[in-house]
């Protein structure tokens, strides 16, 4: 209906790729060929919320207990995040463990944003154990305004 | 240690449990719990919790984690969207003696770590043995 609506296909076409990039990070993981050392934590790991506005493109993670110094942000080809980090293993010699649900160990993670952005251009902040990476979008993609004359 | 209520894990958006009481969605937080001699310890995952917006409870043997995240996404659409957000809230019946006066918490970087002193009677006492 409306004029502005995405055009669609794309955007199935850029979760499709997500998707078969996630797969193939898997796959590998699971025959042991992947990146050196083995993550504890699965590839998937941080899930990863990814929305934009005009200027920028905004990516978020939950990795509470973290500190911004224990994670290494990369933005690639323009368009390739990284996030790369270690939850470290909690610190026990003595006592005995009821229940282990938080994951730990080192996680990377990496996917294709949907529209290219400046690398010179990142800030990321972490507050309260969630991480937010600001991205402002390249020159060339960003929706011009066009200026309409009225008589 | 039972769990009284284990309601969505954060796996993915899919298995948030709606909760009409409250009017919105609610997640089980992950939890780490140890126990040493002295006490109950519990590390709890509560991204996007301020200290000011976490309800803790201890009542009638029950530990309560209530913890409130306030909305933090514009108005739009989602490119990727893998988790949802909403509060946490999970309930622990406790069947350890605890000492309700000396429980203490703290919440930082998003996770809250909970201290359940044992009560003086039930700890394990050492018992000295004497040799001739």
């Amino acid at each position: 209906m409306t004029m502005l609506a995405r055009w669609e296909p794309f955007e199935k076409l850029w979760r499709e790729m997500n998707r078969f990039q996630r797969e193939m990070d898997r796959m590998f993981e699971r025959f042991g060929v992947g990146l050196g050392a083995r993550p504890l934590l699965s590839v998937g790991y941080p899930a990863v919320n990814v929305w934009e506005d005009d200027e920028y493109v905004y990516a978020e993670a939950e990795l509470p207990g973290l500190n911004l110094e224990d994670l290494e942000i990369y933005v690639t080809g323009g368009d390739q995040l990284t996030i790369k980090g270690n939850r470290p293993a909690p610190a026990t010699d003595k006592g005995v463990w009821h229940r282990q649900e938080r994951p730990f160990g080192a996680f990377q993670r990496s996917l294709t944003l949907p529209v290219p952005v400046d690398p010179e251009k990142v800030e990321a902040r972490l507050e309260h154990g969630v991480l937010t990476i600001k991205m402002a979008k390249s020159q060339e993609v960003k929706p011009r305004r066009i200026p309409v004359k009225t008589d | 240690m039972a769990e009284v209520n284990a309601l969505a894990h954060k796996e993915s958006k899919e298995v948030a449990t709606p909760e009409t009481t409250w009017g919105g969605t609610y997640y089980a937080p992950r939890v780490d719990i140890l126990e040493t001699d002295e006490e109950l310890t519990f590390y709890c995952d509560l991204p996007g919790v301020r200290p000011e917006d976490l309800d803790l409870r201890f009542e009638k043997d029950e530990l309560v984690i209530h913890g409130k995240v306030r909305p933090r996404y514009p108005e739009g659409k989602f490119w990727l969207e893998e988790y949802g957000t909403g509060d946490f809230y999970r309930a622990f019946t406790i069947y350890e003696e605890v000492d309700p006066d000396r429980i203490s918490a703290e919440l930082k970087r998003g996770v809250l770590v909970i201290h359940l002193p044992k009560r003086e009677e039930v700890k394990p006492k050492r018992i000295a043995i004497r040799a001739e």
